[in-house]
């Protein structure tokens, strides 16, 4: 080998790394932006004119808020991390999370049962993660698919669980995660953040961390080297539904009650749109936790200082869209400016 | 000599950097109107960038200087080589599969009547060329049916209806069969008859040697010579590109003293029940199996059956004597049967995953504890892989994507190795890899099966099969056709029986 060819080389990899650094910042500064044109404009709101000190927005009050809205999004968040990955995607966790907070709040009104309301969502959550997974891993139908029908499907279960109506428990046995503190930090935050470093550890740490990147990154030669894709496929998605079944959980907690047909909502796009903003790639192989961490804080952030300033309820989904558009758009650009 | 020997396209001093790195210092080449030109050299001597340079894909540094016909010129884009009468056939090819001949053709200036595209029109303008091209196939016909080969004819069609007249090929060879690579050769000959220039870049002596009027040789990119057709023999070219003599390039140090020992690997009566039937083989301890015959003979795909990545219909694969249960490319690795795939790009590696990663995929989970992976070890492993292997990366972690083919390669073997297989096919190694990691890969090949290991080689390059292999089978038409030894490996003898001639 010539030295050359070595230096092309390293220019290449230099490239790489730089690229690599940025996606790792990724939407750290948009987010910063985010925060520091709120605290202005919410001032400008109050009081008339632009001013950093009568900014309401970075009270400690409001960024508690703002962390506890992003809280139930980050979780779902990791899930669809684990999901997008390995190249695929989960529209059920909505209906998931539905699904899961109905079956916790009626078990926990069974005389008898009353604490196994939360174990009650998860395994309600990681069962109907399994079904997709193992539809997708075994029947090789598309997740797309597959995740589109038991989108549905399960938002009709949802319902049919509680017979179409609002399901109330004022004496939730885990009440305390949607409103109790931990050393004065709301459980909310601490479950959304444990999830990320648990995500973070398994995706980083451990052997199917990286054969969860492999299956993403090339799905042929993942097969080829001998790896269980259908094991991974079935775990990612069985972890999506899981974390699913937590968001359901927190939300019930939160609300002591759960509507079969109103909760959760069109969360899976605030999650999709969380790890996307997060620089991982759609089509696998690429990205990271704490990306979606950031992704999923843009958005509560936007939501939040939106209602700060006073926009209203029209213009924040058409300046969120924008928002989510223009930043990933901004993204690709400084990505592919770095990497060619 | 009027014309045939004034340079229709001339580059003078062309330089190309990257940051603060030199690509390209100085290159200067000229290219005259019907002459095949070959261009040479390792991976990374600059090829690749000087060609990019002259479709428009890369801006030269100024001072740079491109004549067309004694006119200077400057390329600023893909449109403007195309108006200038330059095309570049790449390796990957860039046709549209879902669409036809036709439409490929005329993609990007498609004959269109009052805004609607006239199908009829491009198809007899599409059946004119493919007739002068002699192809097999028609207009209508949709690309993705088309074998590689013939997909070439299609991008060699649509050059030619651009008035093309500099044609450069980026090696087109590496995928085609010795019939298909033959047909292409007439074809070059036909379009050099009649007065187009062709600037053809192999890696390939032998083709080189057979095809071409002139050869330019490029090292470190700068330009290091050019040869005419009486002085072009391998030993000089080889030279030029490597600076040095190689010495003897092919490796069989493992078979001198002592014949192959006993048999490790024993199968019987393979087949798919479709394209493969009835194939048998044993490979010794020790040995070097070389597994030849023509693209399409049903090589790869017998290695895939050996390896469980496909379905096998029926037979027996022994290892050491123990009948093996093998479904899965799991249960293959299991057992200790490694595959190097023939596409490590989309087969193999892991492009966006660093060195390191994809180098203990293999042994992440022997080594992990509690599923928990153990770095240091895996840190370890990579660091005496690529000195062992001489893989040349910025670090272990950088993406291996960005590596030259012949590291990539090498990277993938590495993984392989790591698992410590007890057979090990290697499909096409060495293929689009440079000079120098070629020679290394040989010697690799060698020390393994002097450790004692069983190894299995399938090419396409004769010359490798007969350099480095102890013995032979040959395939044809999905089964083994015949089998060669000691110094019957020839590549006449070779070709006979793949061709049944």
């Amino acid at each position: 080998m010539t030295p050359l060819d070595t230096s092309t080389q390293q220019i290449e990899i230099r490239k790489r790394s730089v690229g690599a650094t940025i996606q790792a910042a990724g939407m750290l500064p948009v987010l910063i932006l985010i925060v520091l044109l709120f605290q202005v404009l919410s001032s400008y709101v109050e009081t008339g004119e632009l001013s950093w000190a009568a900014g309401r927005f970075l009270s400690i009050g409001n960024l508690s808020i703002v962390a506890q809205q992003a809280s139930i999004n980050t979780v779902l968040a990791a899930g669809m991390t684990f999901v997008i990955l390995t190249g695929g995607i989960d529209l059920s966790v909505g209906s998931i999370l539905a699904a899961s907070a109905m079956s916790a709040l009626l078990v926990s009104l069974m005389p008898g049962l009353e604490h196994l309301g939360l174990p009650a969502a998860l395994l309600i959550g990681l069962a109907l993660g399994a079904v997709n997974g193992a539809l997708i891993a075994f029947a090789k139908l598309p997740p797309f698919i597959v995740t589109l029908g038991s989108m549905t499907a399960v938002r009709g279960f949802a319902r049919f669980l509680g017979s179409d109506n609002t399901v109330f428990n004022s004496d939730l046995s885990f009440a305390f995660i949607g409103n109790g503190t931990l050393f004065g930090v709301p459980w909310l935050m601490v479950i959304a953040l444990a999830t990320v470093v648990v995500s973070w550890i398994v995706l980083r740490r451990t052997v199917l961390g990286v054969r969860i990147y492999a299956v993403g990154g090339n799905p042929d030669a993942a097969r080829l080297s001998g790896i269980k894709v259908w094991w991974v496929l079935l775990f990612v998605y069985g972890v999506s539904g899981l974390l699913a079944g937590l968001g359901g959980a927190m939300s019930a907690a939160r609300l002591y009650a759960a509507n079969g047909l109103q909760l959760g909502q069109s969360y899976e796009l605030d999650a999709i749109a969380a790890v996307i903003l997060g620089g991982t790639s759609f089509v696998g192989g690429v990205g990271s936790i704490w990306g979606t961490l950031v992704g999923a804080m843009i958005i509560a952030a936007l939501s939040n200082g939106l209602i700060l300033t006073g926009v209203s309820d029209i213009w924040q989904f058409i300046i969120k869209g924008f928002v989510i558009i223009g930043a990933v758009a901004l993204d690709r650009y400084r990505v592919a400016g770095a990497r060619t | 000599m009027t014309t045939a020997d004034t340079a229709y396209l001339r580059m003078e001093n062309v330089s190309k950097t990257f940051g603060r790195i030199q690509a390209l210092s100085n290159v200067s080449l000229d290219v005259r109107l019907g002459e095949i030109h070959a261009l040479m050299g390792e991976n990374g001597a600059g090829k690749s960038t000087l060609m990019k340079i002259l479709s428009g894909a890369y801006l030269p540094d100024p001072g740079s200087a491109i004549f067309i016909d004694r006119n200077r010129v400057s390329i600023t884009g893909p449109q403007s080589a195309q108006t200038l009468g330059i095309s570049i056939i790449y390796q990957e090819l860039s046709l549209a599969p879902n669409l036809t001949v036709a439409e490929n053709i005329y993609l990007g200036r498609e004959i269109a009547r009052n805004r609607f595209v006239s199908r009829s029109a491009m198809e007899a303008g599409a059946a004119d060329i493919l007739r002068r091209l002699n192809a097999s196939f028609g207009p209508r016909d949709k690309v993705a049916r088309l074998s590689i080969a013939e997909r070439q004819l299609v991008e060699i069609a649509r050059a030619l209806n651009f008035k093309c007249r500099i044609l450069v090929m980026d090696e087109p060879t590496t995928t085609l069969s010795e019939r298909e690579t033959e047909r292409l050769f007439q074809l070059m000959r036909q379009l050099r008859s009649e007065g187009m220039a062709i600037v053809y870049i192999s890696h390939r002596m032998s083709e080189v040697y057979e095809l071409a009027d002139r050869v330019s040789v490029l090292r470190d990119g700068a330009y290091v010579g050019t040869l005419d057709r009486p002085e072009i023999a391998p030993e000089t070219v080889v030279r030029m590109m490597v600076g040095r003599d190689l010495g003897s390039f092919y490796k069989k140090a493992h078979s001198v003293g002592g014949g192959p020992g006993t048999v490790a690997v024993r199968v019987r009566d393979v087949g798919d029940g479709r394209r493969i039937h009835g194939c048998s083989f044993d490979v010794h301890h020790g040995e070097v199996l070389g597994i030849a015959g023509l693209v399409g003979a049903g090589r790869t795909e017998l290695a895939r059956l050996v390896y469980g990545a496909d379905h096998r219909a029926g037979g027996t694969i022994e290892l050491e004597g123990r009948a093996l249960d093998i479904r899965t490319p799991l249960d293959a690795q299991k057992a200790g049967i490694a595959y190097l795939t023939e596409d490590r790009k989309q087969l193999g590696l892991f492009l966006d995953m660093s060195v390191s990663e994809n180098l203990n995929l293999g042994v992440i989970e022997k080594d992990s504890k509690f599923g928990f992976l153990d770095r240091i070890m895996a840190r370890r492993r990579s660091r005496k892989a690529t000195a062992a292997l001489n893989i040349k990366a910025a670090s272990s972690d950088a993406a291996v994507g960005g590596l030259s083919g012949g590291n990539q390669q090498k990277v993938l073997l590495a993984r392989l190795l790591e698992t410590g297989p007890r057979f090990l096919i290697l499909d096409e190694p060495t293929r689009g890899v440079d000079i120098g990691a070629k020679s290394e890969i040989y010697k690799l090949i060698d020390e393994v099966a002097k450790s004692g290991m069983a190894v299995a080689v399938i090419s396409s390059e004769l010359a490798e099969i007969v350099g480095i292999c102890d013995r032979v089978i040959v395939m044809r038409e999905g089964r083994v056709a015949g089998s060669l030894k000691g110094s019957e490996i020839t590549q006449e003898n070779i070709m006979a029986i793949a061709t049944a001639a």
